[in-house]
């Protein structure tokens, strides 16, 4: 009895129209006409803009492979693989133990805090923003461009291997602790084994991560690729600047295979 | 007489191997290959030992320099910036997505049961993902000028390929009841992309909309420093003046930013998906 007036308003209409979401729809609109505005950005600016487009492609081709231009261009790409195979080894072998002590079923509260707050504090900021204060404190060069991809790896992998910890099972872990295992036999039998693909995955994945960023910490002198294709671009070398972008798309796309072969064997 | 079966062999004692000699022949070059990578990185990259000596002291006149703030330059120039980076990520993000959602449903199998499409839609997945939203910001300043409008064309088209992965990947998995029943009905194909596909996939789209948001927030923060407007171009400006009071304080609003933008993601995540 109670129920039938119910039913029949769900009868009658089989989609009830949602006024909240009507109105939050209207607000994103309001608020997209406004910050549209605010920004001068007018569809006769995005015009000229294509008109321009088609000079600067025209510019771009085709590619620059003068000689001296080619080594320059090497040995800047060499300069950012190495940044970035250093950052990743150091700042994953670092984010292990980062994690472990992030992970609230593992470690005491207190530390899990601290572990906690420090990565939050590594990852705000951009990799290009920690590379400026790294170009500040040790100068120009590669170093500086290592540390602030370290700094990004142990805020990503931390935070994320500190998750797979806490989603594992805790009965291996409790099986091992009943043997009288100690604490780094609990780790290296109970707890690894069940996380160690993840994080090898994760390690993997920031690899990539790490092979964009170390391609643009060059912008503000951290070393590699980016201070070479940054001031072709400042001279309008855009030929030179497609040769570097076709270079580093390929470079990344061969690393992403490479880490998905990776990923597949240690599934 | 009883029959006495000859006691069985002892089996030879098993010994338990969690991984194949494939696989851990496998792993074993993974290992040499990282290896072999350290030491020849190692070797090789340049590192000017002298500027490692005074690197303390060089961090501490950097601290230094940067306290106390120059809290003048908020009001100034910062305030402006600030709210410009907040619109540049937004716009960029809507769209971005407003981008990607159609192509996603090109991208998906069960949606366009056509190969050629479904690979065309993941090639500009792959190559959106994998040029930098710096080198996406150099190309726009060069189109449009420096500015806003080329920080958010970078931002949008940095972003396609990632939420259109995702989201391309929720609507593969999305159950074919629904979508049956509407086609049995007679729906138009609007219809049951909107009633079909999409309910099953918002959350998808949401979580994927707001993470998104999340990074752009942070990536915005940086595409001043060659010109796509936002905060970078004043930090980009304080920098070259060496006005490191001035760099301090734009660091710390955008630590308050992004954290500020962390806790309303996270707070709207639990609210609206789940």
């Amino acid at each position: 009895m109670n129920t039938q007036p119910a039913a029949a308003t769900v009868a009658r209409r089989a989609f009830v129209p949602d006024w909240g979401a009507r109105l939050a729809w209207a607000a994103l609109a309001v608020y997209v006409v406004y910050a549209t505005g605010t920004l001068e950005i007018s569809l006769e600016r995005v015009w000229r803009g294509l008109d321009n487009a088609g000079r600067f492609l025209a510019r771009m081709f085709p590619p620059n492979t003068e000689a001296d231009k080619l080594e320059l261009i090497q040995s800047g790409i060499v300069e950012s693989l190495q940044i970035a195979v250093l950052a990743t080894v150091i700042g994953v072998l670092l984010s292990l133990p980062l994690g472990l002590a992030a992970a609230r079923n593992l470690s005491t509260p207190a530390l899990s805090w601290a572990a906690r707050a420090l990565i939050a504090v590594l990852r705000s900021f951009h990799p290009v923003i920690v590379a400026i204060l790294f170009v500040k404190a040790v100068g120009f060069g590669a170093l500086a461009g290592v540390l602030a991809l370290i700094v990004s790896t142990l805020g990503f992998v931390g935070k994320l291997f500190a998750e797979v910890v806490e989603e594992m099972n805790p009965k291996q872990v409790e099986a091992v602790r009943a043997t009288g295992a100690g604490f780094s036999n609990v780790l290296i039998m109970g707890v690894m084994p069940q996380v160690f693909a993840r994080f090898i995955g994760l390690s993997v994945y920031q690899f990539d991560s790490n092979l964009r960023n170390s391609t643009m910490v060059g912008i503000v002198g951290g070393g590699g690729i980016g201070a070479p294709l940054f001031t072709a671009y400042q001279r309008f070398d855009y030929d030179v600047v497609f040769t570097i972008l076709i270079i580093i798309i390929a470079l990344i796309l061969l690393c992403e295979l490479f880490s998905a072969q990776v990923r597949k064997v240690f599934q | 007489m009883k029959d006495l079966t000859p006691p069985a062999q002892a089996p030879a004692p098993r010994t338990w191997v969690r991984f194949t000699p494939i696989e851990r022949a496998l792993r074993s070059i993974f290992y040499l290959i990282c290896v072999a990578a350290v030491v020849w990185s190692l070797r090789t990259i340049e590192v000017i030992p002298e500027f490692l000596y005074d690197a303390p002291e060089q961090t501490a006149d950097l601290f230094r320099r940067m306290w106390p703030f120059d809290w003048g330059f908020y009001p100034e120039a910062v305030h402006h910036a600030l709210i410009e980076t907040f619109h540049i990520a937004t716009l960029g993000t809507l769209l971005a997505l407003l981008m990607a959602v159609p192509l996603s449903f090109l991208a998906a199998r069960n949606f366009t049961p056509q190969p050629m499409l479904n690979a065309l839609a993941q090639f500009i997945f792959v190559s959106s993902r994998s040029v930098n939203s710096l080198i996406w910001a150099l190309l726009f300043v060069a189109i449009f000028g420096p500015g806003a409008l080329a920080g958010v064309m970078s931002i949008a088209f940095r972003s396609i390929g990632f939420v259109g992965k995702i989201f391309s990947e929720a609507l593969e998995e999305v159950s074919r009841g629904p979508v049956e029943a509407l086609t049995a009905a007679g729906a138009p194909r609007s219809m049951i992309i909107v009633k079909g596909y999409w309910p099953q996939a918002e959350p998808a789209f949401w979580s994927v909309a707001l993470l998104r948001w999340d990074i752009n927030i942070r990536e915005s923060a940086v595409l001043g420093l060659v010109g796509a407007g936002g905060i970078g171009v004043a930090l980009d400006a304080a920098l070259n003046n060496l006005y490191w009071d001035q760099v301090g304080l734009i660091l710390a609003v955008i630590f308050v930013v992004v954290m500020l933008t962390e806790v309303v993601t996270s707070a709207i995540r639990s609210r609206i998906i789940r």
